[in-house]
């Protein structure tokens, strides 16, 4: 029997319940006297903050108050109307760096309304009745393409086909849902909630999703252009930045988002392959969530490094601090120098870093960390070969994602600005939407 | 969605909610304002007659109570009507239902009880186009003391006489507010129908002090060291206001009579609750002054859901439905045996049950050693005082026993029969069966 403390890479290192009980829901849903209590405490206020901070204007207090007076399918559809998606986003969003970072109450009394969850009360008892909410307007005839079936896209599709449109969703993977099924941490998104999502949002009527089809290998822009009145690019990110140091080909080298994508795919999570020992490079989402899920399935050893410190670190204190109570370590101010071992990865060897006149660079103190995996959570990249303007390395758009050609919308963490959010994605699908409806009937 | 759309004397509105006489409808930027977040209606802040307008203190006017976290339960107010000259509110209400043609626009006045005084004033308010007049007949402070408001509104026969004039003078509806200063809310809802009014609205607001600054040792608000009693209105008040109600639409000389319901209207439920006890509509003045105009949306979400939920097409199909089951404490039941059970996954332990009932009431609920609380049924009288202060939402529930089954409190055996108070043994004019 494997457990915690078996050497190198491998799987079994917990039993079957203390998996699921690792996996459960992060925060678990709201008991009907907790919604009372959490509710209550909302004070409708006015101009809210929270609606500010939130990137899809979600009517925070109205939706609160329509749960406190006993309606939350009404409730929910005050979410709904803003962010279809409102049922994953009340999982995934880090509310402390949004609407709940702002709440009056957290600011007052350091602890806010629990925005989040109350959202997902809303929204999983409205979804969990039979009918849609919505209804498709009269048809426009129109048609459009989206490349994408991410939040971005869904989005996108959703108040398309609403608006009377039909949508044609194309995805190069072979499940729809994007990042929501195969990037976010297990225990924000339990019970394959992302796949139920997708079917309830197709379920107004109006969209098509084909799996398998990739851009620039099965589907072109020029084609779409010609079959389709508009395009919406929402591809993502899914290139990833690859770790440029010596050894980093040595076996237990992995890409965090390819591990973390083939847990989500999982149907029994002891089978994962684990090491002993992980380390896991990077500062951000995908660094945390790889961090904390190696740590649950078994891990006994897991740090996160990072090369500058703490306060730069894309993942909020929350997540560093959910890192932490996990068990894992956090290494900042280190730079990965290279991979030691012998074939397989045994340790990785940092350099300290320091910020010299505004730059980062190297004090020559070194320290290794023993690593049987290695998770490399650097970034990631555009992976759409498209003939279209960029700025940096996503697709430049202005307005309500425009991009450089005429017909051709672009929204989510492939799209210039934004902050690669699933919430931020559902509001540029949305916007985008708008537009596309609305140039399209303005050239009717 | 179902349709709110409310017909209230002939007056049409999107929905049944509209807001009482007060500040919220002092004014044609406030009801412009109100009209374009949602509200089906408002009833103008009352008028007075033409001449130098009133004046109000220029102190605080307001004062509350409060609930936990600071929630507006009660307010009161020593504000007076208008302060403002009446034909400046007469052009702005002339402009405002020309531009909202879809929304009742009502105009409330108080002025002198005199004849030539309304003789003057209700051709001018029927110029303005609005739909319809409501008396001020309540005001408790300030204008009663000079003869106007509840100085009017508590002596039936003065009310039937201003509501005679106005149906002379005045050809659309004539709705009479009244105060519910008075001991028996029927008579003047009488004289208001037999003056010729369409509709009677209820309540004004009722005489009160909410605190009194024992520094100063003086009621509040305090105006330079002195105080008044005011008018008490929101939350607090609707108990009051729906019983009120209930005496007028089950009364006989008033049944079917229409009402607009008023007093604490602060959520969809509280409307519903006006509507089935015999209200047309609701309005509502101390959820506005508190959360502001938005909050009629979710009024009107709520009611909208709840309608469908329950097959309700409109707002007549359940207008009245809780009439017939107002009665008079001696019909009840009595007959009728309940039991309270405490669910113990939903119990944190307080032990506020405990000690309402084991201090205040039958000491019906035992408390183990470790903290668990269980109800004797050989004690429990059903009296509910657990229910209501348990914080948990139906953690406590009253479980009506079968018929057939013993109750371990009297020994006997639940009938399930119905038999009241007229016909009970112990009631010395029971009259008997025969
Ligand atoms: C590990 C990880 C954890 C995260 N955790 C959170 C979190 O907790 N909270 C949060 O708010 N955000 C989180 N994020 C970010 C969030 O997932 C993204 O911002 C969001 O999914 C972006 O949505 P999108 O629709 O733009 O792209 P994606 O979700 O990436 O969807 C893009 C879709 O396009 C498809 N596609 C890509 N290329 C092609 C092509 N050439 N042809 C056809 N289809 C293509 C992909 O298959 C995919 O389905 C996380 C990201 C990662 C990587
Ligand atoms: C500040 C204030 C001023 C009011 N002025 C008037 C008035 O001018 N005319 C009138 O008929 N009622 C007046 N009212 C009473 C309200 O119209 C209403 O009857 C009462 O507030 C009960 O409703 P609520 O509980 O929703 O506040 C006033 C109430 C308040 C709080
Ligand atoms: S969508 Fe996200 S940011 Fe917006 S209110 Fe909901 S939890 Fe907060
Ligand atoms: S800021 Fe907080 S208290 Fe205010 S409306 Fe938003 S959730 Fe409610
Ligand atoms: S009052 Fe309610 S929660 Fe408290 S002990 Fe009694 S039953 Fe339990």
């Amino acid at each position: 029997m494997t457990s915690s403390m078996t050497p190198g890479i491998a799987a079994n290192r917990l039993g079957q319940d203390e998996l699921a009980n690792n996996f459960a829901d992060l925060h678990m849903p709201l008991q009907p006297h907790e919604v009372k209590v959490a509710a209550d405490r909302c004070y409708f206020c006015h101009d809210a903050p929270c609606v500010t901070a939130c990137p899809t204007d979600i009517d925070i207090p109205l939706f609160i108050r329509q749960i406190s007076t006993g309606t939350p399918e009404a409730a929910a559809k005050t979410i709904f109307d803003m962010n279809i998606l409102g049922g994953m986003c009340a999982r995934v969003c880090p509310t402390e760096e949004l609407c709940e970072q702002v709440c009056v109450r957290e600011v007052a009394e350091g602890k806010p309304v629990e925005i989040g969850r109350l959202q997902r009360h809303a929204t999983d008892t409205l979804m969990a009745q039979d009918a849609h909410p919505y209804k498709r307007a009269a048809s426009t005839g129109k048609k459009i393409a989206i490349v994408g079936a991410g939040p971005a896209g869904l989005s996108c599709g959703h108040r398309l086909a609403m608006l009377g449109n039909e949508v044609m969703i194309y995805d190069a993977n072979p499940k729809a849902g994007g990042l929501n099924e195969y990037g976010i941490a297990a225990y924000k998104s339990t019970n394959d909630f992302a796949q139920s999502e997708v079917d309830w949002l197709k379920s107004i009527g109006g969209i098509t999703i084909e799996n398998g089809q990739g851009l620039g290998r099965d589907i072109h822009l020029d084609q779409l252009a010609s079959d389709f009145d508009a395009i919406f690019l929402s591809v993502g990110l899914s290139g990833v930045n690859a770790l440029a140091i010596d050894g980093s080909e040595k076996d237990g080298v992995q890409d965090a988002v390819k591990f973390i994508n083939d847990l989500r795919q999982s149907n029994d999570l002891a089978t994962i392959p684990i090491g002993r020992n992980v380390v896991v490079i990077g500062g951000g989402m995908t660094a945390v969530d790889a961090a904390v899920q190696s740590k649950l399935l078994g891990a006994e050893q897991v740090t996160i490094a990072y090369r500058r410190g703490r306060d730069a670190m894309s993942a909020s204190r929350y997540e560093q601090d959910l890192a932490a109570s996990h068990g894992v370590k956090l290494l900042f101010n280190a730079q990965p120098n290279a991979v030691l071992g012998n074939g397989a990865a045994t340790a990785v060897e940092f350099e300290y870093t320091a910020q010299n006149a505004g730059k980062l660079s190297g004090t020559g103190e070194m320290i290794q960390i023993a690593a049987d995996q290695v998770f490399s959570a650097i970034g990631q990249t555009l992976n759409a070969d498209v003939d279209l303007k960029l700025e940096g390395r996503k697709i430049a758009i202005t307005g309500a994602g425009r991009t450089s050609r005429a017909g051709v919308w672009a929204g989510g963490d492939c799209a210039s600005g934004g902050n690669d959010l699933t919430v931020t994605a559902v509001a540029e699908g949305r916007d985008a939407a708008m537009d596309i409806h609305e140039t399209l009937m303005g050239a009717a | 969605m179902a349709d709110l759309t409310t017909d209230f004397l002939g007056i049409k509105s999107p929905n049944p909610f509209w807001l009482a006489s007060a500040p919220p409808t002092d004014k044609e930027y406030n009801v412009r304002r109100a009209f374009e977040a949602g509200w089906g209606g408002v009833v103008w802040k009352t008028l007075g007659s033409d001449g130098p307008p009133v004046v109000n203190v220029n102190g605080p006017r307001y004062g509350v109570i409060h609930g936990a976290d600071r929630r507006v339960l009660g307010l009161n107010n020593i504000e007076l009507i208008t302060d403002r000259p009446l034909d400046v509110n007469l052009a702005e209400i002339t402009r405002v239902k020309k531009d909202y043609p879809d929304r009742a626009l009502i105009v409330s006045l108080m002025v002198p009880c005199e004849e030539e005084a309304w003789k003057e004033v209700l051709p001018k308010v029927e110029a303005t186009g609005a739909d319809g007049i409501e008396l001020n007949f309540g005001c408790p402070h300030g204008m009663s003391e000079r003869g106007m408001g509840a100085a009017v509104g508590q002596v039936p026969e003065y009310i039937e006489m201003v509501t005679r004039w106005c149906k002379k003078y005045y050809s659309k509806p004539v709705i009479v507010k009244l105060t519910p200063n008075i001991t028996d809310i029927r008579a003047p809802a009488e004289a208001a129908k037999r003056g010729g009014a369409d509709a009677v609205s209820l309540i004004n607001t009722i005489n009160s002090i909410v605190s009194v600054d024992l520094d100063a040792m003086c009621p509040e608000p305090s105006i330079d060291g002195k105080g008044t009693h005011g008018g008490y209105c929101g939350p607090a008040v609707k108990p009051i206001a729906m019983s009120m109600v209930s005496e007028i639409a089950r009364a006989p000389a008033t049944a079917g009579f229409p009402i607009s319901g008023i007093g604490g209207v602060t959520t969809w439920r509280d409307a519903a609750e006006y509507i089935t006890l015999g209200c047309g509509n609701v309005q509502v003045c101390t959820a506005a002054m508190t959360y502001g105009f938005k909050v009629v949306q979710e009024m009107i979400s709520g009611l909208s859901q709840w309608m469908d939920e329950k097959g309700h097409t409109s707002i007549q199909d359940f207008m009245g439905a809780a009439v017939p089951n107002t009665t008079d404490w001696q019909y009840l039941n009595l007959n009728y045996v309940a039991k309270a059970s405490i669910n113990q996954n939903d119990c944190i332990s307080c032990g506020r049950c405990f000690a309402a009932c084991e201090d205040t009431s039958h000491q019906a609920i035992a408390m183990s050693d470790d903290r668990k609380f269980s109800v004797v049924d050989a004690e429990c009288v059903a009296c509910n005082l657990c229910v209501e202060v348990c914080p948990v939402e139906g953690c406590i529930t009253m479980v009506p026993q079968t018929a057939g089954s013993v109750d371990p409190r009297t020994g006997q055996t639940v009938d399930g029969s119905y038999a009241n108070w007229t016909t009970h043994p112990n009631n010395p004019g029971a009259c008997a069966a025969e």
